[in-house]
């Protein structure tokens, strides 16, 4: 597969990357990398071993070997809110908002680590012109929402901590088609205004859509990688690893 | 819209604190001033009454109660963590007021701005105040000496090793009068008598209770005050983070552990006053109180009043409290000469707090006063993906009036 990527800096290296649960290897001998400005997509069915490798990245599980790499500082072992002050923020899967907060509560939780209030403020505006719907329910408790809406709150909830990179996972995990569209379009706009994207999704064809690049994970192991372009446009490439059309 | 709500929704908090604060400080300087000026020249059936239904001691205890029960807040209400063990510090801060305010260890002699006893100079014998914040920071300590190696663990087995912890130290009180040959705490006869309280060259013994009510008063007090800046703050805010979603609070940030181990120490600090307080109050040391019982109880305050709402858990400490010690006998007493029967009402305390917390979980899982974004949510309603891609047609010409 043809290898061709935007020349810009490496931002996230992943390196052999081997993690297990006990006895179970969930990834094995990873190696895939971010570059600054990019949408990088993870795709792979379920259990293939996207939110294991999310996981290790931000620091809620321990390689087995291997390490992570941002911005040429090893970032593998290190805790969770480390990694957090490092620039890396993330959407976890099933978006885990805080529920019985408001929405405007869940942002200001997102900045927990910003200390410059008149940073905040921007990034807050920010991030409701992006999800206006958001500013529309700013008081409402996050709980109550729809689940489209509660994606948004993800989203925007890890802009806030003014990430240089930014994961998402699953965005498009449960939502009706339009408001599919809206959340990607959404992801391509966090990238135009200078936020580097890596992107986990199971709705391989969607992600490709957007994405430079991507990664294929196939039970633990890196099956395929390649502009995103080519690889949604190849079909036997559909057929085998994407579930296309 | 959404700006005005927004504005006035902490404006509103605030001012529901300033009148409860306005109202505990009423009603605290109310019964300082009843008991201090109006009782002691009062009928004597009046007398009665008040000894019987409202006793200063129990007052005392009650405000004791109070600040322990918010001291258990700060871990279960704020920071979501399960402490089934909370009498550990409770018993812990008693014996730092024994060990630090007595004659216990007889073969020292040190006065340190302390009040000993006329002619029993033996033992350690410190100020009050200085016992209250070695006994705060004592118990902060074994509050991080617990927490630092359980807190990693899910909650449910966090609250079976506090439950362990709340039976270990208890024990170790009963059992430790010979610690190879030392007596650390006197076994079972506990430690008495505990110095009167001495502050300011004024000394407080046991019949000066109004006086002393207003030191447990202010001690509370200053809980309230602490709990409520605790809560605004950061770290406050770190706290409702974790309770709501531990996983996605480390995503934000909150560096788990650290903020784990805060609530633990600032929780602990509470019930190590709290038991110096109790201390000083009931003049003594005896480690059959520090029993299981006063884990569920002070618990039980906590869950009944409101978890995490600071108000909330004062009206619960105080209700729990208050029929503990005195409505159940009082009650039980009216009760047995009415019908002439002679039950033992105070021993079925434990029937009546079960049945409490049984009906409270069933019918009003959120306390009786909880806090405002728990009452938020169990009354909005919820919004569907439906509605919300309707309003995207919306956009597109198509007109829908789900939700407005």
């Amino acid at each position: 597969m043809s290898t061709e990527r935007k020349n810009s800096p490496v931002m996230l290296s992943v390196s052999d990357l081997t993690v297990a649960y006990g006895a179970i290897t969930a990834v094995q001998n990873l190696n895939l990398e971010v570059r600054q400005g990019e949408i990088v997509t993870l795709i792979g069915s379920n259990g293939a071993g996207k939110s294991t490798t999310l996981r290790t990245i931000s620091g809620l599980l321990r390689p087995k070997s291997g390490s992570i790499t941002f911005e040429g500082e090893v970032i593998s072992g290190k805790p969770g809110h480390e990694i957090v002050k490092a620039g890396i923020c993330q959407s976890p899967e099933g978006r885990r908002i805080f529920p019985r907060m408001s929405v405007d509560e869940n942002l200001e939780l997102g900045a927990f680590l910003q200390k410059d209030q008149q940073l905040i403020k921007e990034t807050r505006e920010h991030v409701l012109d992006l999800f206006p719907r958001l500013r529309e329910r700013i008081d409402q408790k996050a709980g109550t929402m729809s689940g489209g809406e509660q994606q948004m709150l993800a989203v925007g909830r890890a802009m806030m901590g003014q990430p240089k990179l930014l994961i998402l996972d699953e965005p498009s995990m449960g939502l009706a088609p339009v408001l599919v569209d809206v959340i990607f379009e959404t992801i391509e706009k966090i990238r135009e205004s200078g936020t580097t994207i890596l992107l986990v999704e199971q709705n391989a064809l969607a992600a490709l859509r957007i994405a430079d690049y991507a990664y294929v994970l196939e039970s633990g192991h890196l099956k395929l990688e390649g502009e995103a372009k080519k690889l949604a446009d190849d079909p036997a490439i559909a057929a085998a690893y994407l579930g296309g059309h | 819209m959404a700006e005005t709500t927004k504005a006035a929704a902490p404006a509103h908090t605030e001012n529901s604190n300033k009148k409860w604060a306005i109202g505990f400080l009423t009603v605290v300087l109310a019964i300082y001033a009843i008991n201090k000026f109006y009782i002691p020249t009062a009928p004597a059936q009046v007398k009665t009454f008040f000894n019987a239904w409202f006793s200063l001691t129990s007052m005392g205890e009650i405000m004791i109660y109070i600040l322990m029960a918010l001291g258990l807040n700060i871990v279960v209400g704020y920071a979501g963590l399960l402490d089934l063990g909370y009498v550990a510090f409770w018993a812990l801060g008693g014996y730092v007021a024994g060990w630090l305010m007595s004659g216990q260890f007889d073969q020292w002699q040190i006065n340190f701005f302390g009040n000993p006893p006329a002619g029993l100079p033996n033992g350690i014998h410190l100020n009050f105040l200085l016992v209250l914040v070695l006994g705060g920071v004592f118990t902060a300590i074994w509050g991080v000496i617990i927490g630092a190696p359980t807190l990693r663990l899910k909650s449910d087995y966090l609250a079976l090793v506090t439950l362990g912890f709340g039976e270990i130290i208890p024990q170790i009180m009963v059992n430790g009068e010979d610690i190879g040959g030392f007596n650390l705490t006197n076994g079972t006869k506990g430690i008495n008598p505990v110095d009167n309280i001495k502050l300011f060259g004024h000394e407080f013994g046991p019949f000066q209770l109004a006086d002393k009510f207003l030191i447990y008063a202010s001690l509370a007090g200053l809980m309230i005050f602490f709990s409520l800046r605790l809560r605004d703050g950061r770290l406050g805010r770190a706290w409702l983070a974790i309770r709501e979603d531990e996983l996605a609070a480390s995503m934000m940030g909150v560096p788990l552990m650290r903020t784990k181990l805060a609530s633990y120490a600032v929780g602990a600090t509470a019930g190590g006053v709290g038991g110096v307080a109790f201390a000083t109050l009931i003049g003594g040391v005896y480690a059959e109180r520090f029993n299981f019982q006063v884990s569920i109880i002070i618990l039980s305050m906590v869950v009944l009043g409101g978890m995490g709402n600071v108000w909330g858990v004062l009206v619960g400490a105080t209700l729990l409290a208050w029929v503990n010690n005195t409505g159940l006998v009082q009650f039980g007493n009216i009760i047995n000469s009415a019908t002439g029967k002679n039950i033992d009402f105070p021993s079925f305390n434990f029937l009546i707090f079960g049945v409490l917390l049984i009906l409270m979980m069933l019918y009003r899982r959120e306390g009786f006063l909880p806090e405002a974004r728990v009452r938020l949510i169990m009354h909005e309603e919820e919004f569907s993906d439906v509605a919300v891609v309707t309003d995207d047609i919306e956009v597109e010409g198509v007109h829908h009036h789900e939700h407005n």
